[in-house]
């Protein structure tokens, strides 16, 4: 990839900042979404919460419905693959998704390496549970990164941990002595020109968005004070009794994160959210796949 | 100088970071009760304008604000700005300004992979660094007093017509500083 080409993908992830990214099943569901005021949708077979009550081994999904999504919506259009599998990339590439997302809810094609994602065009989002794994999948090409939190649970404590510990340590490193990110460096296994980015800029050198267990305006705006530039909603959504007035309540609150009296508002009468499960009621954490 | 910055979506921050780098005071619109403080230029920055336009109408701000660019107030659209600015989108039935006598064409240049960056000559102030994502374009203007600012490969990429300028790309990632000052010049002879 090409230092250009990889600074229009960042750059549209900037873009897509302030916003909602919503997880879509069919072209309808599409449309609602950007109805309702999504920024990007995330085009899959079935959301987390199915994937999860389903078991089994979940891929990438079917290129014809991700095709049929692309022409149902004008906002961008993303698709997973999973971790490792550069042909499932290759396949997305080929039919010019806007975004892919190298992502933990599917199983893992491969437990060592995740993919090349320099040797593409189309821009990458991957997960992270701490400023190491960021700055590694930065490392290999990612243009976005977004927590990894509990996929599928409607349970928003991973998300919360997860971007709470990018925080920290984003602050430690920005209050280091020079001399000494040398060594923070080796420790997290990433290059030092990315650990000296954070230090002197105190932020990643991408945009990051939270994701995992969203499911309420309320969860969408403390992801947003807790630091989050944007919000990735899963089977919160569609898992919910009334799907178009939820996504618009969370996609308001996301933009007036800090008007309580205002998310009030949009948290009346949204009908049943998700049933969501707690993390410790649940056998698989997929927050642990891909380091 | 105070410029409201419509902060309801997308890359407003950019704007705001360069705006400041070049002494301009920001405040950021996000509801209704952020337009009673004043200032002397909107900018529309870049975003998903689907998502814009429909937090501007929910939020209350799109009439006002339509009034007051009919009514001559500066403002600069960037990608998604210069289509809610436009007065026709040729692929899409919304209409949200409507107050920009030009009609745009959305993600022109197909999807992320048809994004890019150029360089292109701006009328009065030379070449400028031009930065497309998913980008619109200018299929024609609308009325003949609409004057063309730059052009890409033949196509209209930037327009000024009273005290609007539309550009389709997005000059808040770039380095540059020309666009920006350009509007301020804007603002200034209009507070003036």
């Amino acid at each position: 990839m090409s230092e250009d080409r990889y600074a229009l993908n960042k750059q549209l992830a900037q873009m897509l900042k302030g916003g909602v990214i919503m997880d879509v099943t069919t072209p309808e569901q599409a449309k609602i979404a950007q109805e309702a005021g999504a920024c990007a949708v995330m085009a899959l077979e079935r959301i987390p919460a199915d994937i999860r009550a389903a078991g089994g081994v979940p891929r990438m999904s079917d290129p014809k419905m991700i095709k049929g999504i692309q022409e149902a919506v004008s906002i961008p259009v993303m698709a997973k693959c999973r971790i490792g599998h550069f042909v499932e990339a290759q396949v997305l590439e080929a039919i010019e998704i806007d975004y892919i997302d190298e992502s933990e809810v599917l199983s893992p094609a491969d437990d060592v390496y995740h993919i090349d994602k320099r040797k593409f065009k189309v821009p990458f989002v991957c997960g992270a549970k701490d400023l190491g794994e960021a700055l590694r999948r930065i490392n290999e090409g990612a243009s976005m990164i977004r927590t990894k939190g509990e996929p599928g649970t409607g349970d928003v404590v991973q998300a919360v941990r997860h971007m709470r510990k990018m925080n920290s340590e984003i602050a430690k490193v920005t209050s280091m002595r020079e001399d000494e990110l040398f060594e923070e460096a080796k420790q997290l296994g990433v290059p030092y020109e990315l650990i000296s980015f954070v230090h002197d800029n105190g932020r990643l050198p991408v945009v990051n968005f939270a994701a995992g267990g969203v499911a309420t305006p309320a969860d969408a705006a403390m992801m947003m004070q807790l630091g989050a530039e944007g919000v990735f909603v899963g089977s919160g959504i569609f898992k919910s009794g009334n799907p178009a007035k939820r996504a618009a309540a969370i996609v308001k609150a996301v933009t007036n994160y800090l008007d309580s009296k205002l998310i009030a508002e949009l948290s009346e009468d949204l009908g049943e959210a998700m049933v969501g499960i707690n993390e410790q009621e649940i056998a698989l954490l997929m927050a642990e796949r891909g380091k | 100088m105070k410029i409201g910055v419509l902060s309801v979506q997308g890359a407003f921050a950019e704007h705001i970071d360069k705006l400041k780098g070049m002494g301009a005071d920001c405040i950021e619109l996000r509801q209704r009760a952020d337009l009673e403080q004043s200032f002397d230029g909107l900018i529309l920055p870049g975003g998903e304008s689907t998502v814009q336009g429909k937090l501007l109408q929910e939020l209350h701000m799109l009439t006002p604000l339509r009034d007051r660019i009919r009514q001559g107030f500066p403002v600069l659209g960037t990608c998604a700005g210069l289509i809610l600015l436009a007065q026709k989108i040729s692929n899409d039935d919304a209409v949200w300004f409507g107050t920009l006598p030009v009609c745009v064409r959305r993600n022109a240049y197909g999807r992320q992979l048809g994004s890019f960056h150029t360089e292109a000559e701006v009328t009065g102030i030379g070449k400028v660094p031009m930065t497309f994502i998913r980008a619109p374009y200018v299929e024609s203007l609308i009325a003949d007093d609409s004057e063309i600012l730059a052009r890409v490969d033949g196509r209209i990429v930037a327009v000024k017509y009273g005290n609007q300028i539309g550009v389709a790309f997005h000059p808040e990632l770039d380095e540059d500083q020309r666009i920006h000052e350009m509007f301020l010049q804007m603002c200034k002879s209009k507070v003036l």
